[in-house]
């Protein structure tokens, strides 16, 4: 993984998007996410509103705007859900903020710097979603880390295959 | 302060964000039982815009989805229509007779419910939907159907397939609803086990599981057998298919019962059309109840058709010289009424056919009557025994014989052209 020093890390631009692609994109990874698991059921597997808060969050750079982004993206998969509003939002807004500051310390455009992060993210994500349902709502919940390491390597794989579809849709400075 | 701010600036701000959430859960989970209580109006409010910007979009998907696949289907591969129209018109008949067949259990078991005063509820009414959205997690196996309140839906609905039971209506919306699966951990409903009759509670597991909890050891419990509804949780009607046991476990967080896995009857991965039952009542509905008659009538046409040498097709139709039938032939009719056969060698225990009753009342009234006449009278010649026909009336093998009064006799002959020749009774 590569660490970028401090004259580096100033030369590093945050990368713009067109405001429509920085709310479409989220939009459709919410809805492709409720209808995709209809054709193939292990779909659930894969979370793409995750993916995109992290890519938007490590791009902008901006641990501000991830931690928003991120909770609107988890309100919405929240409000799809018949959980109680909150619960990845919570989830999201933490791992928005802590990629955003990745993004600022480590060179994030490298696949396999895109997979650790991914794979790292997820499980964060998976473990802040178990704490919350258990120990703040009470509610039954099991941890399975073979279903959460498989999830995770899933997730990592895709995301590396969308961050480069997504790097096409920077703005150009 | 201005530059303690300034120097923690975002992680105060993600603190923000996070209380802000957490103050909105504690509300929200407030009352017990969280996962399948009601939303909040506010809660509801946020639920009803997102379901209301994603629902449109997926069902755009799933209409083009659809029309592609309606493509294919309705003119690419229309190879076997016809034979399969004629399984199926098979398939009808032989329900058709199971329904005859069963009929006489179902009003049996209704007039015994009566005497108990028991309370089962059928089927009224159903509204098809189609599935058009998930919740997108596996921690939540709820559904989006593309029907709500404006089609008659509400809260706590049974949602069914054909095969078996999916799920309940958790939450309505205008023009789309939200179904909550019976796989997940937030559900249950009141099942019985169908040959051992034993009662559980069927509720979904994390890993999207079924299973039925609280089952002592000692129960007989083998891996095949079916569960249905038990219609004790006043949701959903009584005896709908739910799935079959596949094994029972222990239950370690309820020792020392047991657990009874059971997989569900309902595809719940792989859901496109489901039905939503709004109406229920205590009898049994009229659209059934004159399936059922009419069943019973058509069982007795099938079966009677499949007897050899009784077949009453147009081709046995009587023609008259011009080539249309003669009156009273008409092959659309329906079955003449039955005629029973007569026994060619009649004892004292063969029922009695009308002629001989004839002649009996006859002689009884007058003694003369049963001789046979002279030609010139215009009256047929007595026969004691009819001929048994191959054209004879095939609903008459079908339907169980009743003697016919004097009276009845002609009237019936007069409508069935094909019917033995009935002897006339002299008063």
């Amino acid at each position: 993984m590569a660490l970028l020093d401090h004259n580096t890390r100033e030369e590093i631009r945050q990368h713009r998007f067109h405001p429509v692609v920085f709310l479409l994109v989220p939009f459709f990874a919410i809805l492709l996410q409720a209808y995709l698991p209809l054709r193939h059921a292990s779909f659930t597997l894969v979370d793409l509103p995750l993916c995109v808060t992290v890519y938007f969050a490590v791009s902008r750079r901006n641990p501000v705007s991830g931690a928003l982004l991120g909770t609107g993206i988890g309100l919405a998969q929240d409000a799809l859900t018949h959980f109680p509003l909150g619960i990845q939002g919570i989830t999201k807004a933490v791992a928005g903020y802590l990629a955003a500051s990745v993004g600022a310390r480590i060179d994030v455009d490298n696949p396999g710097t895109r997979f650790l992060m991914m794979f790292f993210f997820t499980l964060l994500d998976s473990l802040l979603r178990y704490l919350i349902v258990r120990l703040l709502l009470n509610l039954q919940m099991e941890w399975f880390l073979g279903h959460e390491l498989l999830r995770a390597t899933l997730n990592a794989l895709v995301a590396v295959i969308m961050f480069a579809f997504l790097d096409r849709l920077r703005q150009r400075e | 302060m201005e530059s303690f701010y300034s120097r923690y600036r975002n992680v105060l701000l993600l603190v923000a964000l996070l209380l802000a959430q957490v103050i909105g859960l504690a509300v929200q989970v407030r009352r017990p039982a969280a996962a399948d209580s009601k939303d909040a109006p506010q809660v509801r409010l946020i639920r009803y815009w997102v379901t209301g910007i994603v629902s449109p979009l997926e069902e755009f998907f799933l209409w083009t989805g659809h029309g592609i696949r309606g493509a294919w289907h309705g003119y690419i591969n229309l190879r076997g229509v016809r034979s399969q129209n004629q399984l199926l018109q098979a398939e009808v008949d032989r329900l058709r007779m199971e329904q005859a067949a069963l009929g006489e259990d179902v009003r049996q078991g209704q007039r015994l419910q009566a005497l108990l005063n028991f309370k089962q509820q059928y089927i009224y009414q159903t509204v098809a939907a189609q599935v058009i959205g998930t919740s997108g997690t596996d921690r939540s196996r709820v559904l989006y159907i593309d029907k709500g309140s404006k089609d008659g839906l509400r809260a706590d609905m049974p949602v069914i397939t054909p095969d078996g039971v999916v799920g309940k209506v958790r939450d309505v919306f205008g023009h789309s609803a939200q179904v909550l699966e019976i796989n997940d951990a937030a559900s249950g409903l009141g099942v019985i086990l169908q040959s051992t009759r034993l009662r559980g509670i069927l509720r979904g597991t994390a890993e999207g599981k079924t299973e039925i909890i609280n089952i002592l050891p000692d129960e007989q419990i083998q891996p095949g057998e079916a569960v249905i509804t038990s219609g004790g949780d006043q949701v959903y009607p009584r005896g709908l298919p739910v799935g079959v046991v596949e094994r029972v476990v222990s239950d370690p967080e309820r020792a020392p019962y047991m657990a009874v896995l059971v997989r569900p009857d309902a595809k719940l991965s792989r859901l496109e059309e489901v039905l939503v039952i709004t109406q229920m009542g205590s009898v049994l509905p009229a659209q059934e109840e004159s399936d059922l008659i009419s069943s019973e009538q058509r069982a007795a046409d099938v079966l009677a058709q499949r007897l050899p040498g009784q077949d009453t097709g147009p081709e046995q139709t009587k023609l008259g010289p011009n080539g249309k039938p003669l009156p009273g032939q008409d092959p659309n009719a329906p079955p003449p009424p039955a005629q029973p056969p007569l026994p060619l060698h009649p004892d004292r225990f063969s029922p009695p056919n009308e002629a001989d009753t004839a002649t009996a009342v006859g002689a009884q009234t007058a003694p003369d009557a049963a001789m046979p006449q002279p030609a010139s009278t215009g009256k047929k010649p007595h026969r004691k025994h009819a001929p048994i026909t191959p054209a004879a009336t095939p609903a008459a093998n079908a339907v169980p014989a009743q003697p016919t009064t004097p009276a009845a006799a002609p009237d019936s002959a007069a409508h069935d052209s094909t019917a033995p020749t009935q002897p006339e009774v002299q008063p």
